[in-house]
């Protein structure tokens, strides 16, 4: 283990040299963004290269609007909400789910939420159905099992979301400064890492697909550093006892059958076209928005807040106003400070020097 | 024969047990008396007289809340019982007696009940204190959930021993006495909703056997503390911020069983803020670590004990870095209050 990071960190390092300027990797996911924090990889990395955390945090990029949603839903007698841990403390206009005691319930799997809604027939039981193609899959099933038992106390808010259209989001704006994707080993069991081929092809940006320990984040990177000093621009895997080119297709079946993809906002990066998975048709019936009527509105993100900016690669978080002042884990202002994955939360946790 | 209804009357805690009648005198002469305090002599009376040796006591309190009440490696009664005494114990204090209140929910099962209070009862005995006085309220249904228990406890000082954040100097080395997480991650993996098993057991224990011995031996020892709720990094970080000083913790020397990093792992938890109830933290001067490492691996709660860190001099802002095992450093923060699991 040791020799393959210290090789790791050896063609890092030469590969930098022969760069000789600043390069921006952009790790998408946010479990990629604690591991790095969490290992210290930043501070044995040359300083010509610099690690920012993109748009792969469920929480983070969550908009408003929805979290607004849950809160309310939260409110009501005949509903239990069952929900992921992280999204717990987020704060919506009114509260967060953790001002709603008694009516919130923190669950580890889709499957705990139909089991709630099986043990409480008298109740809703509402699942937010957040993450990526990860967790997709998992609501899937749990969509299809209610509708062959006939669960029709259960019913989920789906913000899930696809990972490659927000890549595609962020180097789609004419400021960004990313040389490259280090891109997330866990999406890319599901969809394949070929999925990723569209943005190499279109924006000749690398992408390199990693795990998440700290040894298989250094050898991603490796890749990456020798690719761009070499001028190059590929599709590549790190993570091959894992991933396959095409994925798990038993997977993506599941979601093809219950979800189609829409048009859908995103926190800080705003609308993308074909980057949220909706409910087909025929699973519309449990479909909270529909079940509750609550319409989609445009709701007026916080002012000051520069996630959008942090989650595009183009600010660092401390260089926010609001960054460990008004905007920290206790009192967060923005997505990114919310989450433990959240660019900001992980930065204050693990490099912030100061109060 | 009994009918059903008197019958269920008996297994079953009612509101009438808690109303300092023939019930609650019933409940605390055949079931709390006979498995906390086997020996128990003295009348029963509103306060229990202790006979203490000259010098300072130390005095506690802690209520116990836990969910599940039930878990690999105690229940509740235990909990309540270690807690206090850990509480007393790594204050240099010889505990020699505790309370007990129970606060119990309407329609609570007797014979649970009477587990826990065979807990209580096991682990008083092992742990050398007595139980010496109680309380019993009963509270409606869904008022409680099941049994809540306070305990308070009183131990006495130990001579020529003096543990103070004001002791704490840069150079001190950082000792704990085994593998940390155990306790909270084996609590979450049981509770109810959670389709996540584990075989992890708590570290749940009473370490007054070990602190006393270790104390006794080694009066010079700065400071302890039972890195329980919050974990080590809340312990860690309650030192810098009460002494100003800097502390630096290595990654490599950490004790982590894998299987409790394993389960910290898949939920996105941080191990060094997972709780512990079986475990101390001691800051100890270096001349002294030596010994103190050999008396601590003597005794059965100690055999893993090492040292992870030391006690630095802060350059600017007093911090809990660690250096990871690639080499790395980071900042170990005070945790926000409660580990939540996370999506992916």
């Amino acid at each position: 283990m040791l020799e393959r990071i210290e090789k790791a960190e050896k063609e890092i390092k030469s590969a930098c040299e022969r760069l000789g300027r600043r390069i921006n990797i952009m790790e998408v996911c946010g479990t990629h963004t604690v591991s790095i924090f969490r290992d210290g990889i930043k501070s044995i990395l040359p300083d010509n290269l610099k690690l920012t955390s993109g748009p792969g945090c469920p929480v983070c990029v969550t908009d408003q609007w929805y979290i607004d949603c849950v809160v309310e839903l939260a409110g009501r007698d005949d509903c239990i909400i069952a929900t992921y841990g992280d999204m717990v403390r987020v704060p919506g206009h009114s509260g967060s789910l953790e001002t709603r005691p008694g009516r919130v319930k923190v669950i580890f799997s889709s499957e705990d939420a139909l089991e709630l809604a099986r043990k409480n027939p008298d109740k809703t039981v509402v699942f937010v159905a957040v993450g990526f193609e990860t967790t997709t899959p998992a609501t899937a099933v749990a969509v299809r099992e209610a509708d062959s038992e006939g669960i029709d106390n259960f019913c989920i808010l789906s913000g899930h979301k696809l990972v490659v259209p927000a890549m595609d989001a962020v180097l789609s704006n004419k400021n960004h400064r990313i040389d490259a994707f280090l891109c997330p080993g866990h999406v890319a069991v599901i969809i394949g890492y070929g999925a990723f081929g569209k943005i190499v092809r279109q924006y000749k940006t690398p992408c390199v697909v990693a795990g998440f320990e700290a040894v298989q984040i250094l050898e991603g990177l490796a890749v990456i550093c020798e690719q761009l000093a070499a001028g190059q621009s590929e599709l590549e895997s790190v993570y091959k006892a894992v991933v396959t080119r095409q994925g798990n297709v038993t997977a993506q079946k599941t979601i093809a059958e219950c979800f189609e993809a829409a048009d859908g906002y995103w926190r800080g990066l705003g609308k993308i076209a074909k980057s949220s998975q909706k409910l087909k048709e025929q699973y519309r019936r449990f479909d909270a928005f529909d079940r509750f009527g609550l319409k989609e509105e445009h709701v007026e993100e916080l002012r000051g807040c520069r996630c959008g900016e942090v989650i595009s690669g183009l600010i660092e978080p401390p260089a926010c106003r609001l960054f460990a002042k008004e905007c920290t884990p206790r009192t967060p202002v923005g997505p990114c400070m919310v989450s433990a994955e959240g660019a900001c939360a992980a930065w204050y946790k693990y490099e912030n020097k100061k109060k | 024969m009994q009918s059903p209804d008197k019958q269920r009357d008996k297994d079953r805690i009612l509101l009438a047990h808690g109303g300092g009648g023939q019930l609650t005198d019933e409940l605390i002469r055949e079931l709390v008396i006979p498995n906390v305090n086997k020996s128990m002599t003295a009348e029963l009376t509103d306060s229990a007289r202790i006979d203490v040796p000259e010098g300072s006591i130390c005095f506690t309190t802690d209520s116990y809340v836990v969910k599940p009440l039930f878990f690999n490696g105690g229940d509740i009664g235990k909990l309540a019982v270690c807690g206090t005494v850990n509480d007393l114990a790594v204050a240099g204090a010889r505990p020699i007696a505790i309370s007990l209140s129970l606060i119990i929910e309407e329609g609570f099962e007797v014979r649970l009940l009477k587990k826990i209070l065979s807990s209580v009862g096991k682990a008083a005995e092992e742990n050398n204190v007595e139980v010496v006085t109680g309380d019993t309220k009963t509270v409606e249904k869904n008022a409680a959930d099941g049994v809540f228990i306070n305990t308070a406890g009183i131990g006495v000082c130990l001579p020529e021993v003096e543990l103070a954040f004001g002791k704490i100097q840069p150079g001190d080395e950082i000792i704990i006495n085994g593998g940390i997480g155990d306790h909270g991650l084996a609590l979450i993996s049981q509770r109810e909703g959670i389709s996540f098993q584990s075989q992890l057991e708590s570290d749940c224990a009473g370490l007054a056997g070990l602190t006393c011995r270790l104390l006794e031996a080694v009066p010079e020892i700065r400071f302890m503390r039972d890195p329980t709720r919050g974990g080590v990094a809340g312990t860690l970080n309650d030192i810098v911020f009460e002494t100003g000083h800097s502390i630096e913790i290595n990654q490599n020397a950490l004790p982590v069983n894998p299987v409790a990093q394993a389960a910290a792992d898949l939920l996105g938890f941080d191990i060094l803020n997972v709780a512990n109830e079986g475990k101390f933290i001691a800051v100890v001067p270096p001349d002294w670590t030596g010994k103190i490492l050999q008396i601590c691996r003597e005794h059965p709660l100690g055999k893993k004990s090492v040292v992870i860190g030391a006690v630095k001099a802060a350059s600017e802002m007093p911090l809990v870095e660690m250096k990871t095992s690639l080499g790395g450093k980071r900042i170990v923060r005070m945790p926000y209050g409660l580990e939540l699991p996370r999506i992916c």
